[in-house]
């Protein structure tokens, strides 16, 4: 065992943790918000140009060969100023789906566009009716000669109006809520048939609706093997939880941070309130819900590359109820300590307890993964 | 980084594991199974296997009979040990005198006192706390005046731990009531549990059980060459002592011992016609408890790896404040789990008169034990500093407030 990041992992997380300090103040980014497209495009050819986009994609890919530790690093950091790019669904999300499940054409053509900054996908498998049930999937896809022809809908798409490509699931046999039968198609953005509504989400982001209908795609915009999409999903997913427990504990750190130097400098009864022992205690028990949140996403990170697919689901199911209870009691614990400050949207705590209450639920919240666990017991 | 176990790491618990097995008396471990605690006999003999194998001075250096074990290693032996279920180390002998003994003490008294503590030879009491310091140790009042070799010690301890077990007690005294800072006038000296003058008083806690007492000083002499480093400065020592890695504090193994009984035991009991195992309720709240277990389980290898790494050099981690805050809420979670699995058996003591009365009735035994461990657990956010005294560690420490 051994819990030091590496001296390349903290170089990578030093030159990251640089550029977010001089581009993404809490103003700043209030400005990138303003932009048409709800983030920085500018941000986004930084991130490129640091290599970061290629983070994770080997290097014949035009990547960097990182893992995933050194994506829950650098999302540690994207929490800690709530990074607005499309970040999470182009190479968490989308680049974990072509990096398992695609061909060496598929992966040709997308990951370098993706690494230099040229390329940006979603993903988009949740529907309406779904809730957090993966299983759950109308959508269909038919056969038309060699391609296919994509109907239904999609819904809450992280960047949706953003991708380029979108990563759609689609029925292609079996009834809804069977595994089988699901099968995963790169769609073209721009395609006709598809229709995209975005807006904006509670996190500050932008999220899309994306109706499909009478959607043609050819055999080659396949990823992985008809009807054997869930096994791919799950991948992605799993990795989309590490990586954004790897963000919760940015953003419980920041919150952390503030409140302590809020509560120095904040006097009533003509003393700091952090000279009180009950303010003191709560920063107490944020700081250690900060670190027991931090074990669990390093148990996340590290899971997601265990072969066994049940000790890899049970951990993963661990680590995001840990990290979902954990981002949950320091942001209202945050805004809390700050009082009437902590309520307004000019101050910044409001949002990242916002983005923690996004992530909590994204994917199944604890809730759904305490179910999934107590089914296990005895 | 890599959070999981090397191979050797994997074989080490394999060892530890088989070794356990193969050694732990049948009688200690029956009892323990039951979820009683061991008795004095139990920890004793199992004290003595394990120092005859050399696992019992867990964190001293080889040459006074340590196993050279990593901190991670030592870990994984505690967490055995305790899911075995095993009589723990004396920690009094193992992992309080004698780090301070490796620390402060002189050659005669390492020589004297290490060999006997690892072999529980001697059983070691701790005489801190008194009736007016609790939490505010450095209040503490009984004195003791120098009168030519030997120290004149007059006073009185509370909540000292298996005092009536003890042969020695480790003890700290006033020296100079007249120093500047209260801390400063402190000594730390060690007191044969046999010198005339001390009498030990049972208190029974709500368990039922003796294990905390009184002992009281009266005119007990103590020759100045049992006294640890300067006179006046046992404050460090005490400091040391309680800030010395504190890692193994968690007893992690002891709340995953816990659920495992409480999950066999919802096997035998009824909820609506239904074993009890079958309930969702019960099923997520065991399931909350493995989160929170995982949790703290990573946090205990994050501080002591970086233990190894600082070769324990470093002051102590303000994480242990964490450890141990998580550490006793979960051990008080687990044994709450017990009871409530016991439902109506949680009431009867199953002491002598039960025992005579009926035919062996393992859950009944079992129910009562495991309510009897939820009673005394009740002190773990009290022992060691209270989770209070460790939130405020915290917010000194690592908040800087």
């Amino acid at each position: 065992m051994d819990f030091e990041p590496s001296d390349d992992q903290r170089l990578l997380v030093e030159s990251v943790t640089r550029m977010l300090g001089d581009t993404y103040s809490f103003a700043q980014r209030k400005t990138y918000m303003a932009l048409p497209e709800g983030y920085s495009p500018a941000i986004w050819s930084q991130f490129a140009e640091q290599g970061l986009l290629g983070l994770p994609f080997a290097e014949e890919y035009g990547g960097f060969g990182g893992g995933a530790q050194e994506v829950m690093l650098v999302m540690q950091a994207f929490g800690r100023v709530l990074v607005l790019e499309p970040y999470f669904p182009t190479i968490v999300l989308g680049g974990t789906a072509v990096n398992v499940a695609g061909s060496a054409e598929q992966k040709q053509a997308i990951l370098p566009a993706i690494a230099e900054g040229s390329l940006k996908l979603a993903f988009a498998h949740n529907e309406r009716q779904a809730r957090y049930d993966l299983t759950d999937v109308v959508t269909t896809a038919k056969r038309n000669g060699s391609g296919w022809v994509l109907d239904g809908s999609k819904t809450i798409v992280s960047h949706g109006e953003a991708a380029d490509k979108i990563i759609v699931s689609a029925r292609t046999g079996g009834d809804r809520y069977d595994e089988d039968g699901i099968t995963l198609f790169l769609v073209d953005a721009t395609a006709s048939g598809v229709a995209r509504r975005g807006y904006l989400s509670r996190d500050d982001t932008r999220a899309a609706d994306i109706s499909l209908s009478n959607v043609s795609v050819s055999a080659a915009d396949v990823l992985g093997e008809v009807g054997k999409g869930l096994p791919i999903i799950q991948r992605v997913i799993e990795a989309g939880i590490a990586a954004t427990a790897g963000e919760t504990v940015g953003a419980m750190e920041a919150m952390n941070e503030m409140t302590l130097e809020y509560s120095k400098t904040r006097v009533q009864f003509g003393n700091p309130i952090g000279s009180y022992q009950v303010v003191q205690h709560r920063l107490a028990d944020m700081f250690m819900t900060q670190e027991q949140g931090r074990s669990m996403a390093m148990l996340a990170t590290m899971s997601i590359d265990n072969p066994d697919q049940a000790a890899r689901a049970h951990d993963i199911a661990l680590a995001k109820v840990g990290i979902g209870q954990a981002g949950r009691y320091v942001s209202q614990s945050a805004v809390q300590m700050h009082g009437g400050i902590g309520m307004t949207e000019e101050y910044a705590v409001g949002h990242y307890f916002r983005r923690c209450m996004v992530i909590e639920r994204l994917f199944g919240d604890p809730a759904y993964y305490l179910a999934r666990l107590a089914a296990e017991v005895g | 980084m890599d959070l999981r176990f090397t191979p050797e790491e994997l074989a080490f618990r394999e060892e530890v594991r088989t070794f356990i097995r193969e050694n732990l008396p049948a009688d200690t471990r029956d009892r323990m199974k039951l979820g009683h605690p061991p008795r004095k006999e139990d920890t004793v003999r199992w004290q003595r296997i394990l120092n005859a194998k050399g696992w019992a001075a867990l964190s001293w250096p080889k040459e006074w009979g340590g196993p050279g074990w990593t901190a991670i290693q030592k870990m994984i032996f505690l967490e055995e040990n305790l899911m075995a279920p095993a009589p723990e180390l004396l920690s009094f002998n193992i992992t309080m005198l004698g780090p301070v003994l490796l620390q402060f003490g002189t050659e005669e008294q390492k020589k004297r006192f290490l060999p006997r503590a690892a072999n529980l030879d001697d059983w070691w009491c701790q005489g801190f706390s008194e009736p007016g310091a609790g939490s505010d140790l450095a209040s503490l009042k009984t004195a003791a005046k120098l009168d030519g070799d030997h120290y004149v010690v007059n006073g009185q301890k509370i909540w000292t731990s298996t005092a009536h077990n003890a042969d020695w007690c480790f003890l700290l005294v006033r020296t100079d009531p007249n120093a500047r800072k209260r801390q400063e006038g402190i000594s730390f000296l060690l007191v044969d549990m046999k010198t005339p003058g001390i009498t030990v008083r049972p208190i029974i806690s709500i368990d039922g059980s003796h294990h905390l007492n009184e002992v009281f000083f009266d005119d007990v002499k103590v020759p100045v060459d049992r006294r640890i480093h300067a006179e006046n400065k046992g404050w460090d020592v005490a400091k040391y002592l309680l800030g010395n890695e504190r890692t193994g504090i968690a007893r992690l193994g002891k709340s995953r011992e816990r659920v495992s009984s409480a999950v066999s035991m919802a096997r035998e009991v009824n909820f609506g016609g239904k074993p009890l195992i079958e309930d969702p309720m019960f099923r997520q709240r065991v399931a909350q408890l493995q989160v929170d277990m995982k949790a703290l389980e990573i946090t205990q290898y994050r501080v002591v790896s970086a233990y190894d790494k600082a070769k324990g050099a470093g002051k102590p981690d303000p994480l242990s404040s964490v450890l141990k805050v998580k550490g006793t809420e979960l051990l008080q979670a687990t044994s709450e789990l017990t009871v409530d699995v016991a439902g109506p058996y949680a009431t009867p003591i199953w002491a002598q008169e039960l025992e005579a009365m009926n035919e062996p009735d393992e859950l009944m035994e079992a129910s009562s034990a495991g309510t009897g461990g939820y009673l005394m657990l009740r002190a773990a956010s009290i022992y060691g500093g209270t989770n209070e005294i460790q939130k405020n560690i915290l917010t000194k420490a690592v908040l800087g407030l």
